[in-house]
């Protein structure tokens, strides 16, 4: 009977995640473009739900909701289906978009799209060779042996954006780096960018009307004449004068944007911005002492920080309090918070890459490669999250996903996260050096 | 402000709806092979015959700018496209008969350009509401483009072409539905290039201005 509550509890969940991912892929990602293949929504929408899910049931967990049985088999059935999802659907999905896409091989499409899916699952399996991933025990098609690799490219992924996060949010938020610009810089550019367009204008028009003049003529397929040879002349020259076009506009568009950034920081909320950006930057450089520090002494952290927290207040504050009920309430502050955080920053971060580079033919295909990133993330936070838990809560996650070597994965999330953030460091330091030295340009 | 030298049109639109390979139709007589991201804008320069077949038959070039992006994007980039706005002779606004979302947008382009002219009064429509009077006394001509006309299947081809029908009564401009990979929707006589070559002509002032080969003839010995 009591299963029967859980099940539908969980059910009801699930509907309401499912309607809040068809509602953010509605409002949010295809703002602008019109929805033709509903099954791309669908896929999207039952990706986000049952990602959301697993969540949820790590906060039933803490919080000692539901009965113990149903939880687990809930678990069991959650991860079935987010790994059907993310090994079968989405990428056979992707390949068909794909193949669509191409006239070519239009008629042939549901061949090709098996044919790549094929590749994919070829390369999938290779991935789980060099990585000391799992015990020899277990059968091929079981779910330790999917989700493992899942886990690499999840926390690959995880550790890349931790990484430029880190290294970015500090950036962006203190004005320490913000360039001077000023509205005589901006006039200046403007003049330049028109200048350019004037110059690409009067190219144009001689070509305009040498075209005309030898259509007139009649001497449309007269090859290396004088004409012919001039138009190609111009041409090339007209293309350079594009490019330097192009490069203002970008520039302009810069300038544009920092001096915004200056005004802004100017206001209390920039203030404040400002200074959370100096909080971010020390929590930054500590969390790269504390990946290297991890990398270098091979350590691996034994405690959850809630259990550490705690001992330090009990043992050296003396601070005397019910252990055990403050901890089941922290771990699901602290957790909750991670799950929520994580869970709005790759929706954001998703929304910002989609309008980056999608167009009107590739939309299907590229919100299909968010929802598997998107499935592959959550999925690897379930196993990365495992170690902010205290002990207690920790053996429902061991349980269903079986006996996956957790401290790989840890060891793998610092060792990327450090490279990432390195290399973050660079390219913002050569991308900062760069940009003056433009404008200084005549 | 020269602007009897010179004849601009700006080619509005969504990103991807056809702007460029549209330019490159009405310029070259050619479709474009190999259509990729505009960035900024670019230019082009179609020979146009100002009264065609009349005695006072004369010609002249018209600058296409077309201008990319999208209505949503980055304030910064909005300032930005604003410097190509300055004295623009003619709009052309085009969208995409497969994407009805682009028609929508047509409305907050045509607010973007055309507020520019009018800020000198002091008063910025900041909301983005649509204000029917401010372009009561707009003097510069429209025309709405719908490309990608071979893609819609024949028996959808009337909802979709009424679906521009809310901008007629506010500017009542001329419409023209086409495909731009195929030239012969712009061919000499069709009903297209007759809308096309009349919207040309009622940019005002052509009388004045400066000819198409008066002075030109002497550029094509530099370079």
């Amino acid at each position: 009977m009591s299963f029967l509550i859980d099940s539908s509890i969980m059910i009801t969940s699930q509907i309401l995640f499912f309607g809040f991912g068809w509602l953010f892929f509605m409002r949010q990602l295809f703002k602008d473009y019109e929805i033709r293949q509903y099954v791309v929504q669908v896929i999207f929408s039952v990706t986000f739900a049952f990602s959301c899910t697993m969540f949820e049931l790590i906060i039933f967990e803490i919080l000692g909701v539901l009965n113990s049985s149903s939880r687990y088999f809930h678990w069991k059935m959650n991860l079935c289906v987010i790994l059907l999802i993310l090994v079968f659907m989405v990428p056979f999905y992707i390949g068909y978009f794909i193949v669509s896409n191409i006239r070519l091989l239009h008629k042939q499409r549901l061949l090709f799209s098996c044919l790549l899916w094929l590749t994919f699952m070829y390369f999938f399996w290779k991935l789980g060779d060099p990585f000391p991933i799992l015990s020899p025990k277990h059968g091929i098609l079981s779910i330790e042996q999917l989700i493992s690799r899942v886990g690499v490219i999840g926390v690959t992924l995880m550790a890349l954006l931790s990484g430029f996060g880190a290294v970015n949010c500090p950036y962006t938020y203190m004005s320490y780096f913000l360039r001077n610009v000023t509205d005589t810089d901006i006039l200046a550019l403007e003049r330049r960018l028109l200048q350019t367009m004037d110059m690409i204008i009067s190219k144009k028009k001689r070509m305009a009307m040498a075209r005309r003049t030898m259509f007139q003529k009649g001497e449309v397929h007269n090859k290396p004449s004088g004409f012919w040879g001039m138009i190609k002349s111009v041409t090339t020259s007209a293309s350079g004068s594009e490019k330097l076009s192009r490069q203002l506009f970008l520039e302009t568009a810069d300038l544009y944007a920092t001096k915004e950034r200056i005004e802004y920081s100017k206001t209390f909320k920039g203030k404040y911005f400002n200074f959370l950006g100096y909080f971010f930057s020390i929590y930054c450089v500590w969390k790269i002492f504390m990946a290297t520090i991890n990398i270098v002494f091979d350590r691996v952290g034994k405690t959850d920080p809630v259990t550490r927290g705690i001992e330090i207040t009990v043992n050296y504050l003396g601070i005397q309090f019910d252990v055990k009920f403050w901890s089941q309430h922290i771990s699901f502050i602290l957790v909750g918070i991670i799950i929520v955080t994580s869970i709005r920053g790759l929706l954001i971060t998703l929304t910002k890459f989609f309008y980056a580079i999608s167009s009107s033919k590739s939309s299907n295909v590229i919100v299909l490669l968010l929802a598997q990133i998107m499935g592959m993330y959550f999925v690897s936070s379930v196993l990365l999250i495992r170690m902010s838990m205290p002990l207690e809560y920790r053996t429902i996650i061991t349980e269903v996903l079986g006996e996956l070597q957790f401290n790989f994965y840890h060891r793998w999330f610092d060792v990327i996260f450090l490279v990432s953030a390195l290399s973050s460091i660079l390219f913002l330091y050569l991308a900062h050096k760069q940009a003056p030295e433009k404008q200084m340009a005549p | 402000m020269a602007s009897l030298d010179r004849v601009k049109v700006l080619v509005l639109g969504d990103s991807g709806v056809g702007k460029s390979s549209l330019v490159h139709l009405l310029c070259q007589n050619q479709v474009l092979g190999n259509p990729s991201w505009t960035v900024g804008c670019s230019v082009d320069v179609r020979v146009h015959d100002y009264k065609e077949g009349t005695p006072e038959e004369k010609t002249y070039y018209i600058e296409l700018w077309d201008v990319g992006g999208s209505v949503g994007s980055a304030s910064s980039v909005k300032s930005t496209r604003a410097v190509f706005y300055n004295s623009v002779n003619g709009i052309i606004f085009v969208h995409d008969l497969t994407n009805k979302k682009s028609s929508q947008n047509l409305r907050r382009w045509s607010l973007e350009a055309l507020n520019r002219d009018l800020v000198p009064t002091g008063v910025l429509v900041t909301n983005g509401d649509y204000d029917q009077e401010q372009f009561a006394d707009n003097q510069i001509p429209l025309l709405v483009i719908g490309t990608k006309l071979d893609q819609i299947h024949e028996t959808k081809r009337h909802e979709v072409l009424t679906r521009t029908a809310f901008l007629a009564e506010d500017f009542n401009p001329e419409e023209i539905n086409l495909d731009c990979t195929n030239p012969r929707y712009l061919a000499a006589g069709s009903s297209n290039a007759v809308k096309l070559s009349r919207f040309f002509d009622k940019i005002p002032g052509f009388p004045d201005r400066k000819r198409f080969g008066a002075g030109t003839l002497k550029s094509l010995h530099y370079d």
